[in-house]
């Protein structure tokens, strides 16, 4: 294992416990998409983007859009894992007057870039931000998460279409494929595949990757951020929900989670022992 | 009769651009297009963005002056809303135009979620609003500022004539926030300039003075309610015309200055549905602070309105100029 793998798996093991922990304050939630996701966080934040912890909104950072506002538990567990947010309003998460509400809102949270909670309107935010940002003549880049279930939004159509009709090279967005949605898994929903090929048929270089294999994950963004060409980047990522701690893993019933207060204290512990493994 | 040869007046089609201009009525052209290059020229935030409609919200006339700040976002309108978020997240001022039932009706959520709960500057202006096409429900916005007056912290204005626009224009750049504009495309009457009349945001105008009826009314109908004055002028009524062309914030004080001078009947005149527009509006206004005069509106009903030629359709709907002057004579009885 190379210092930097070692270095971003271990960021990604507290973005988990962080939200583990958060999840315990209210006794439910989407746990199961923030343990999911916890490996790209991991490399969009200690391995990709630009940003001082210090001054959130610092011009020269990249931009990370939150599209689907049910994950903000992951994203919080970023920032402050970031330094972003201070780890004692951990507690607060969901609770009145927290900067950390269950779903994520702009004005509410250092870092958060937009409020969610609308699904399918991230992309169309990035695009114009991308559009923005070139304006200025400025090199950061865009990115942008969205859900698998999210494709299911017409909106999010009509920003791929128009992020390679722009040629929005600083657009980087990821979709987060664990086929799970309110009422079932997404691919029966509403059916997304072939998704790899819709997406270079829209004219982004995509790739498609397993979401919790950390050397995929870093590579892909480093892809990502490199590719020559002037069109937009999408990272599709296969990801397994509840990754990192198997009796959430195992749960054919988890899109939205609640953990028995007993359970906190033994998914801490399994994640802890998955981390002693790797 | 003299003129046995009373010709019937030649009807405007039912097309989708339909002009709003009277026979030989003074019109400007595009004065949106034109007011939006002036003041790009002073403030290098501005972006022009549209949906597919730059040639129908007078928009291309900025993009032939700014080819290099105009966006064409295709037809996406919600696309378009968050785009122009994105857009004002990074410091541009975007106009965004489109279609008025295209924006409120199809977009509303993107509005809400992206633009105003951000408070981002944003100037969203839409034409065709209320009934200003014959072309069917599908592109009459006869609720557009119910759906606009719900959203919190819009600011919403609904020009009369050219004059109006060009002032608008300027003024919605210098206010910071999201503003909802009806816009008057293509040849737009000019009407204001007849009278001592400047644009301000927030404020409602007394155009006109009058003993006996005091015409509160936005957009074209303050048009229509100054063509009503002159003619009543015949029979002796004097109409009075407060032009409100911001609904949100509503200027009530003037409001209710004005609707609180005893002996005037008050009618709210205005191109919308009776539900949720000017006239409930103020109808609040003044049960709230207890003036309570004998009060009327004029406005369209809460139906799916018909197709047809916009003069045709004015009258049908007691927003034209004749079928208005009678209705405001029988209520005065």
């Amino acid at each position: 294992m190379t210092a930097n793998r070692a270095r971003v798996a271990e960021h990604a093991y507290r973005i988990r416990r962080n939200a583990l922990r958060m999840g315990e304050v209210q006794g439910q939630g989407y746990i199961a998409q923030a343990l999911d996701i916890a490996d790209v966080l991991a490399v969009a934040y200690f391995n990709a983007m630009r940003f001082r912890p210090e001054d959130p909104d610092w011009e020269g950072r990249d931009r990370f859009l939150l599209s689907n506002g049910h994950y903000a538990i992951a994203l919080y567990a970023a920032l402050i894992e970031a330094g972003i947010v201070p780890e004692e309003e951990l507690e607060t998460y969901g609770s009145d007057d927290s900067r950390l509400p269950m779903s994520g809102m702009a004005s509410y949270t250092p870092g958060m870039e937009m409020s969610g909670g609308s699904l399918g309107q991230g992309l169309t935010i990035a695009v114009g931000r991308a559009l923005g940002l070139k304006r200025k003549g400025s090199d950061a880049f865009v990115y942008t998460l969205f859900s698998d279930g999210e494709l299911d939004e017409g909106a999010i159509w009509e920003g791929l279409m128009s992020a390679a009709h722009h040629k929005l090279d600083n657009m980087i967005a990821i979709v987060d494929v664990n086929n799970q949605q309110a009422d079932g898994p997404s691919s029966q929903v509403m059916a997304f595949e072939p998704l790899t090929e819709k997406m270079q048929a829209f004219g982004w270089f995509t790739q498609r990757i397993d979401g919790n294999d950390l050397d995929a994950v870093i590579a892909a963004f480093d892809a990502a951020r490199n590719h020559p060409l002037a069109q937009p980047r999408m990272i599709i990522a296969d990801t397994l929900m509840g990754c990192g701690v198997p009796f959430l893993e195992a749960r054919e019933k988890n899109h939205f989670i609640r953990v028995d207060a007993h359970e906190w204290q033994l998914a801490l512990e399994a994640l802890e022992a998955g981390r002693n493994q790797a | 009769m003299s003129t046995a040869t009373a010709q019937k007046p030649k009807l405007k089609t039912s097309a989708m651009i339909a002009s709003i201009a009277g026979e030989g009525q003074r019109t400007v052209a595009a004065p949106f297009g034109h007011a939006l290059v002036k003041l790009a020229a002073e403030r290098p935030e501005v972006v022009g963005m549209t949906a597919d409609l730059a040639k129908y919200t007078d928009l291309h006339i900025f993009a032939q002056a700014y080819p290099e700040r105009f966006y064409q976002m295709g037809m996406a309108e919600q696309l378009l809303m968050g785009a122009a978020a994105g857009f004002a997240h990074e410091g541009a001022m975007p106009f965004v135009t489109t279609y008025a039932v295209f924006a409120t009706r199809r977009a509303y959520d993107f509005m809400h979620q992206t633009i105003a709960e951000d408070d981002l500057d944003v100037k969203i202006a839409c034409a065709l609003p209320g009934l200003t096409t014959g072309y069917g429900p599908s592109h009459q916005a006869a609720e557009d500022l119910a759906l606009m007056r719900a959203m919190p912290g819009m600011t919403i204005i609904d020009p009369c004539d050219a004059l109006d626009i060009e002032q608008m224009v300027p003024a919605v750049a210098e206010h910071k926030g999201p503003v909802y504009m009806r816009l008057l495309r293509g040849q737009v009457p000019l009407v204001l300039d007849e009278y001592d009349y400047k644009f301000e945001l927030g404020k409602a105008k007394l155009v006109r003075d009058g003993r006996d009826v005091l015409v509160i009314s936005s957009g074209i109908m303050t048009m229509r309610a100054l063509e009503v004055a002159k003619a009543l002028e015949a029979d002796r009524v004097d109409v009075a015309v407060l032009h409100v062309p911001t609904i949100k914030p509503l200027d009530t004080s003037t409001i209710l200055r004005e609707a609180g001078r005893s002996g005037r009947l008050v009618v709210v005149a205005e191109n919308h549905t009776t539900i949720g527009g000017l006239g409930e509006a103020i109808a609040t206004a003044l049960l709230t602070a207890g003036v309570t005069p004998p009060f009327r509106q004029i406005a369209l009903p809460d139906a799916f309105l018909d197709a047809g030629a916009l003069p045709t359709l004015h009258d049908r709907y007691g927003i034209s100029t004749n079928v208005m002057a009678s209705t405001i004579k029988n209520w005065l009885g």
